[in-house]
């Protein structure tokens, strides 16, 4: 964003900072309204549909989207997901809390401890423009700054959305952007999607100050699938920031988010999530933007958690001049394997991308670089840069890289590159020989390999993301 | 003092040393040759405790205490420091970042408090000056890139932070030219006064005409073949080793 700071974190900084893994870990007893039996059903997509209030266009959308999830096989590519028991994830979940809840007195005390153990009412105080916290299935606060919905400014709970704004919803909720078809797991979420983030910047307004949504699963086998959709009008920008969380447990969860951003001519989109799944998540989760004439869309994707991710933001460039930037930065631990990486297509003239992505991998676990720039006939003085790393800080891990380019025009610049390295025994002695122990050698070598990413990112941000790995690292080492 | 005694170490099931004796002093600068190859890098790092030798049989003791099974970081913690012949890069990391944590660990060990940035600001800057170097050779990665002679800078300069009580200097002249040397020489000969122990390893006679030893020994094949005084070193100069071998 041309007038967010972007303020590398010094080091003193990132030593007051505290973020201890059992904030995310802990969890707290099931209190909800409604618990689905698990498995994924008509009678169940009807049952969502209906407590919501739907229209009959949505309720048709989830029926489609289910008889598609049917028919459509699992990827044959990429990570293992045979483990994966469908029919045990329990797809929806309504916690015993107030919907929506615009002050944090009104969010039920267990969920509210949560709540402020992740840091997050700190943050709405300190920089954040709107909040947002989901519980389960389900929003439990939202809150914008007055200033904010005075420009015209919308940032709510998905749900509400459909109700208030039924035309917009229906114009860009998996339509053009991601289309319920697009593979298995668009059509599961398009069938039981519940809640999300809807956010609206007309014409020509500059939010300054980014929006934030925080989707937290609780329960065993549960299974989260919110639905983000982000339309800038013309003129307009905004940076809006995801995280999310759920404790461990022994059974696996299923997360299966969409987010659709739409970037309208002119307009400037950045979109910042860590993904900090606890490890026997699946995330496979899909977001794509469409990117309209001078357009500028940023991506910035953390991935510490979940056992198995499966996710790719895309950029669809399809106006003249449009614009993508990708930052991805993805930690692969014990047991953990983190598919992720950007794909980007060129439609139109003189559009361009940028890709940065950096993968770590320890004790075992894989991390991979799957990546696609498609430079479509006609897209004349189109622009790719990509560059992906793979470093592995032990010899039972795998670091990968598979990047592609399909390239259909003449006229372009491409540049790729990749590398993959290792930590070496000579590398960790000579730090150790400064004094440094293994535990702190690793974390400064990782720092460094990861120098080039967190120096492009907004400081709240970076902080966080580097506490995160050094929490990880500790965990790993010794 | 640092006494190697009857040193013997493997290396891929190769024995490298067959049997080092060596007795390093306090207030003693010490010079270590010989040929290419015989040894004298892996003593050094065994000294260090890199983990990839393995010591067969003998010990290293620090003021009468073995310190074979201490990890590197323990060692340095010690008071040792190993100038290296090849320093490691670490992309990513500035040397300030680098060098303040690794001072850190060190006061830590010593009971002191962090040093403050401030303060360490200052002191990074002084060095920089005694090394003839800009302030932004200290905002470069670890050795990133850097040329022979700007590994050695670096690695002069970490000695210089760090005020180590022990220094083994391996090769540290090789790459630098006449004027760096000097600097790289007297800097060594500011930082290690009396009551610390230098060892000087070397191929060449020049840096011991700036950092005079007061002993010279020589290692061939894995073990020490000669000692002697300062005088040594010019009949090396003339003769080679081939003489010693022989005897
Ligand atoms: N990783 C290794 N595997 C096997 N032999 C090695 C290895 N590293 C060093 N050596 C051998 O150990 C011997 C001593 O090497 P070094 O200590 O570097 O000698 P110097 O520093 O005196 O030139 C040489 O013969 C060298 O080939
Ligand atoms: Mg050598």
């Amino acid at each position: 964003m041309s007038d967010l700071q972007i303020v590398p974190p010094s080091l003193e900084e990132q030593e007051v900072i505290e973020i201890n893994r059992e904030n995310y870990d802990h969890y707290n007893e099931e209190r909800l309204t409604y618990k689905a039996e698990p498995g994924l059903t008509e009678e169940l997509a009807r049952k969502i549909s209906s407590d919501k209030g739907e229209p009959k266009w949505m309720l048709n959308k989830r029926l489609t989207a289910l008889r598609v999830f049917k028919e459509k096989e699992l990827p044959k590519w990429g990570p293992d997901l045979s483990n994966l028991d469908l029919s045990k994830i329990i797809y929806y979940m309504k916690p015993d809390a107030k919907k929506n809840a615009n002050s944090i007195g009104e969010i039920p005390e267990d969920i509210r401890k949560t709540y402020e153990k992740l840091g997050i009412p700190k943050a709405e105080r300190e920089y954040l423009g709107g909040s947002g916290f989901q519980y389960e299935s389900e929003s439990v606060y939202h809150n914008l700054k007055k200033e904010l919905a005075d420009k015209g400014v919308v940032f709510l709970d998905m749900d509400e959305a459909v109700q208030k704004y039924p035309e917009k919803v229906k114009k860009y909720f998996m339509t053009n952007c991601v289309p319920i078809n697009l593979h298995k797991f668009s059509a599961l979420h398009a069938a039981v999607w519940s809640g999300g983030t809807f956010i609206y910047i007309p014409k020509n307004v500059k939010v300054d100050i980014p929006l934030q949504a925080y989707f937290r699963m609780n329960a065993k086998k549960g299974g989260q699938f919110e639905h983000t959709l982000i339309i800038v009008d013309e003129g307009a920008e905004v940076h809006y920031i995801e995280g999310c969380s759920a404790p461990q447990y022994t059974e696996n969860s299923l997360h299966a988010g969409c987010v659709e951003i739409h970037v309208m001519k002119n307009a400037r989109a950045r979109y910042s999530s860590i993904e900090n799944w606890s490890k026997n998540t699946y995330n496979l989760n899909t977001k794509r933007a469409v990117v309209h004439e001078n357009g500028v869309m940023e991506w910035i994707n953390g991935n510490a958690g979940s056992a198995i991710t499966m996710l790719y933001p895309c950029s669809v460039l399809l106006g003249e001049n449009a614009k993508t930037d990708y930052i991805g930065i993805a930690y692969a631990g014990e047991g953990q394997y983190q598919d992720t990486g950007c794909k980007v297509y060129h439609l139109a003239p003189n559009t361009s991308s940028s890709v940065l992505s950096k993968g770590i991998s320890i004790d075992g676990g894989i991390s991979s670089y799957r990546g696609i720039v498609d430079i479509k006939k006609g897209a004349v003085n189109s622009k790719s840069n990509v560059r992906c790393d793979g470093l592995m800080l032990d010899n039972k891990s795998k670091a990968l890289t598979t990047p592609s380019m399909d390239v259909h025009e003449n006229d372009v610049k491409v540049a790729h590159e990749a590398a993959v390295g290792k930590v070496e025994e000579d590398q960790l002695f000579y730090l150790m020989s400064r004094g440094l122990s293994e535990d702190e050698a690793i974390k400064l070598i990782v720092a460094g390999y990861i120098e080039p990413l967190i120096k492009e990112l907004p400081m709240e941000y970076a902080v966080e993301l580097n506490r995160l790995i050094e929490l990880e690292i500790e965990n790993s080492v010794c | 003092m640092l006494e190697i005694k009857n040193l013997h170490v493997e290396i891929e099931g190769k024995e490298i040393l067959k049997g080092v004796n060596l007795k390093l002093e306090k207030g003693k600068v010490h010079a270590l040759m010989g040929p290419n190859g015989s040894g004298k890098s892996t003593l050094a790092n065994v000294v260090m405790g890199h983990p990839k030798y393995t010591i067969t049989k003998g010990e290293i003791l620090l003021d009468g205490q073995s310190i074979n099974e201490l990890s590197p970081d323990e060692r340095a913690k010690k008071g040792l420091f190993l100038s290296f012949q090849y320093p490691s890069e670490v992309d990513g990391a500035t040397i300030s970042t680098f060098l303040r944590q690794a001072l850190n660990s060190s006061r830590k060990a010593r009971g002191e408090e962090p040093i403050s940035v401030l303060d360490f600001h200052n002191l990074l800057k002084e060095k920089l000056r005694l090394l003839n170097t800009e302030e932004s050779f200290a905002e470069r990665y670890l050795n990133q890139g850097f040329s022979g002679g700007e590994k050695k800078k670096s690695e002069i300069l970490q000695l210089a932070i760090l005020n180590p009580g022990i220094a083994i200097l391996d090769e540290t002249d090789s790459g630098t030219d006449i004027d760096a040397l000097k600097v790289i020489a007297d800097n060594i000969n500011k930082v290690m006064g009396e009551n610390k122990i230098v060892l000087i390893i070397t191929h060449y006679k020049r840096i011991l005409e700036h950092v005079k030893p007061d002993k010279l020994s020589i290692l061939i094949n894995g073990k020490i073949a000669l000692e002697g005084n300062a005088e040594l070193v010019d009949q090396l100069e003339e003769k080679g080793y081939g003489w010693i071998e022989e005897d």
